[in-house]
């Protein structure tokens, strides 16, 4: 028999969790099932789409109502299996996260709208829905998760799923797009994983509202420059920031356009969330000294973003160079390290959730159109479809930043926050990138939708602007009422920063550093 | 004292692994990744604390661990990472064999379809 | 692999293989073993019988699709870890019923569904790829 179990009531939490804190967990539990389902079912062409619409759409709805809560009563935690923290594995949802899950969530809505005209039912059979599924849950995951180990396995989780995203289909350049991402991303994750545990021998624990204690109490051990370093090399790898962005050009046209979609509004970000996290909250000390380094890779990323942008024949590829632009927009945000660089990091993060899948949408949708992705050869758009046309205007609008629309304000936030310090020479790297990026965006937009078409050749019949309207519309939404997501967006920032109601969350009664 | 050694280990394994991960042959660059892992588990390992005074098991009598005994959480962290690990280089393994037999690949040149050398410029003017 | 010899013992060390499986996964809870390592047994089981008759074969005689076991296994866990919810209690927290069946005690938990779901993912995974490679052989 075994030993009588002793008493553990010491080590354990007995308060019945609220059921605002219920509303961390379930996205994961929700999208695994609906994953699982939808392997079970892969037979039924049909059904596929359906529940996974249906399942996204719930989703959507439970990280709407988990934002509603955060509003209302602060960060929520839960701690699994009532072990007490940092024992227990915690989620701890802030301000920060439940922005970044709905607008997660919403791009993996509109991508899956956009799917049941680009995914066929042979890619259905290959499993598609189902990965995307799987995707939601890692990326969830690694929004809600409060333990910096169980962030590593999330992101696992999410480079799983998008290994088998990257594998629908079957076109010979597919091989060697999933091969450059698999090796760079793979590398990123690893060293991500020996600085946890670098981190782990140094202070003893994994929780992260432990470690921020920890950490900016200022005492004890801190982590030191090589573990932060090691961090900004791992991440800003999986962020593809300058000078570890040349994989994502090379990569992110190859799959299925859903998948690049997906892509371009998730993985990159969920990386930039993390950068967020750890160097706003957990190491503040430690940001500060780096932000030289982090400021010369976001305005690099910038500009070469833009070049690359400039120097593309290939559509996709001018899409894949305008996400990493966008990736140094919010480096510069994060490297400023002000409440207005923050906040403009955050908003810019959210636009970009939503701009750079609408960006590659759109290119699907031009391409479907036109029959070819170059631009060399495009042309005659605007007369045979202005609906579409006028989406496309708005969206470039967006991307680029011009005023009516939503890459504006946090480009427009950023700036001033670079001028306030003086970086008068960052501030100019914003504005640059921007008109290189409007140059770029307009130049698209002069050959492929005003120039007469070249040929009569006539693609396949054109669909799908529904995924396209919803993206556009709340571009437009958040640009011509932005009050409340800037609000919204400048209590996140001010809560990363101060960390105490994130630790008060998750230690309850114990006095806040 | 054999937790020197080890981290010199690691070292090396971390060298190894970057080198075969450069290298142009694709299954070397499998085995870059592999000796890559390794060498990020050996470091996760030595963070616990490498000895064999005490079992990391609390008696019936005792409240605390014993005094020199391994941490044990490392050890479940590697656990969960080489079973990761092993499933991604599974998937490299059947990548590397789909490229041979799709592409006729060997080497990473040969994979060249995503960027092919000749791309057109866009063009120039109106 | 083709012997008399493998295809003679390869029934009787596949069936001993899977009911060893099911003991480690049983005794896991408080001692070695459990769902991961138990999964791997069983599916070295069908892989040793999949190299001695062929991967049809084992397609035939286990009849479920191995991607529709690691599926059911899934879900299975998700539900084992939502069931605390029911007593008011986080997520993932073990919850005990121990039921006198034919006067002996079993004792059930959450924790053993959450173990037998880990199982049922790794024996349908592992099988699904152990045969998609033995039937890509030429």
């Amino acid at each position: 028999m075994a030993a009588p179990i002793p008493n553990l009531s010491a080590a354990l939490n007995l308060a019945a969790p609220t059921s605002a804190s219920w509303l961390t967990i379930l996205p994961v539990p929700l999208c695994f099932s609906l994953a699982a389902i939808l392997v079970i079912l892969r037979r039924h062409s049909i059904l596929q789409p359906v529940i996974a619409t249906a399942g996204l759409l719930l989703l959507v709805g439970l990280n709407a109502a988990l934002l509603v809560a955060v509003i209302a009563e602060g960060p929520v935690t839960m701690v699994m299996g009532r072990w007490l923290p940092p024992f227990g594995i915690a989620f701890t949802v802030d301000l920060t996260s439940a922005l970044f899950t709905l607008a997660a969530s919403v791009v993996a809505l509109a991508a899956c709208l956009f799917a049941s005209g680009d995914i066929d039912a042979a890619a259905r059979g290959q499993g598609f829905y189902a990965f995307l599924l799987l995707l939601m849950a890692g990326v969830c995951g690694a929004l809600t998760t409060g333990d910096i180990f169980n962030l590593y396995v999330w992101f696992e989780v999410t480079l799983i799923a998008a290994f088998g995203l990257m594998a629908v289909g079957e076109e010979p350049e597919q091989i060697d797009g999933a091969w450059t991402y698999a090796l760079m991303n793979l590398v990123g994750t690893a060293l991500f994983l020996a600085t946890v545990g670098l981190l782990y021998a140094r202070l003893g624990t994994l929780n992260m509202a432990d470690l921020a204690r920890e950490i900016r109490a200022g005492e004890g051990a801190q982590p030191g420059m090589t573990l932060s370093v090691l961090f900004l090399f791992a991440l800003g790898l999986k962020a593809a920031a300058f000078p570890l962005q040349m994989w994502l050009p090379a990569a992110y046209h190859t799959p299925r356009l859903t998948v690049s979609a997906l892509f371009a509004g998730l993985m990159t970000k969920v990386a930039i969330y993390v950068l967020l996290r750890l160097f706003v909250m957990l190491m503040p000390l430690q940001r500060e000294e780096l932000s030289l380094l982090i400021v010369t890779a976001g305005a690099a990323s910038m500009l070469v973003g833009a070049l690359g942008m400039l120097a593309e024949d290939d559509l996709r590829r001018v899409a894949g160079f305008g996400v990493i632009a966008g990736i140094g927009n919010m480096l510069s945000g994060l490297a400023l390290g002000s409440p207005g660089g923050v906040s403009g990091a955050i908003l810019y993060a959210l636009h970009s959730m939503l701009a750079m899948t609408a960006l590659y949408i759109a290119v699907a949708g031009i391409g479907r159109r036109l029959g070819s992705f170059s631009l060399g050869r495009a042309g005659g758009l605007y007369a045979r479809d202005p609906l579409f046309a006028f989406l496309c205007l708005a969206l470039f609008f967006a991307v680029s930043g011009l005023p009516p629309l939503s890459g504006f304000w946090p480009k427009a936030i950023l700036t001033k926050a670079a001028l306030d310090i003086g970086a008068w020479w960052l501030a100019g790297a914003i504005l640059l990138s921007g008109f290189l990026t409007t140059i770029a965006l307009a130049r698209i937009f002069l050959l492929a939708f005003w120039r007469p078409a070249a040929t009569a050749e006539i693609g396949p019949a054109a669909s799908g602007t529904a995924a396209l309207t919803l993206l556009v519309a709340l571009i437009a939404g958040f640009g011509l009422l932005p009050e409340g997501v800037l609000s919204l967006a400048q209590e996140a920032a001010a809560s990363l920063s101060a960390g105490d109601a994130y630790v008060g969350s998750v230690f309850p009664g114990e006095a806040s550093p | 004292m054999i937790e020197p050694w080890l981290a010199v280990l690691s070292g090396l394994f971390f060298s190894a692994g970057i080198y075969l991960l450069l290298a142009p042959h694709l299954l070397r660059a499998l085995i870059g990744f592999a000796l890559f892992g390794n060498a990020v588990n050996l470091l996760l390992f030595l963070s616990g604390r490498v000895t064999r005074d005490a079992p990391p098991i609390i008696g019936e009598a005792e409240t605390a661990l014993k005094a020199g005994a391994a941490n044990p959480l490392p050890q479940a962290l590697i656990l969960t990472a080489i079973v990761i690990s092993f499933s991604f280089f599974a998937f490299l393994l059947v990548l590397a064999w789909r490229a041979f037999r799709d592409l006729g690949a060997e080497e990473v040149d040969g994979l060249d379809r995503a960027e092919p050398r000749d791309r057109p410029a866009p063009p120039g003017g109106y | 692999m083709n012997t008399p010899i493998f295809r003679a013992f390869a029934v009787p060390l596949t069936a001993l293989m899977l009911i060893a499986s099911l003991f480690i996964l049983l005794r896991g809870h408080n001692a070695p073993g459990g769902g991961f390592i138990g999964g791997l047994v069983a599916a070295a089981a069908f892989a040793l019988q999949a190299a001695a008759f062929g991967p049809k074969a084992v397609r035939r005689a286990v009849k479920v699709s191995p991607l529709s076991v690691a599926a059911f296994g899934l879900s299975a866990a998700c539900v084992a870890g939502l069931f605390s919810a029911l007593a008011d209690m986080p997520f993932m927290t073990g919850l005990w019923i121990e039921p006198h069946l034919f006067g002996i005690t079993v004792p059930l938990s959450t924790v053993m569904l959450f173990d037998a779901g880990v199982y049922l993912v790794v024996v349908g995974a592992v099988t699904a790829i152990a045969l998609a490679v033995e039937e890509e052989e030429p």
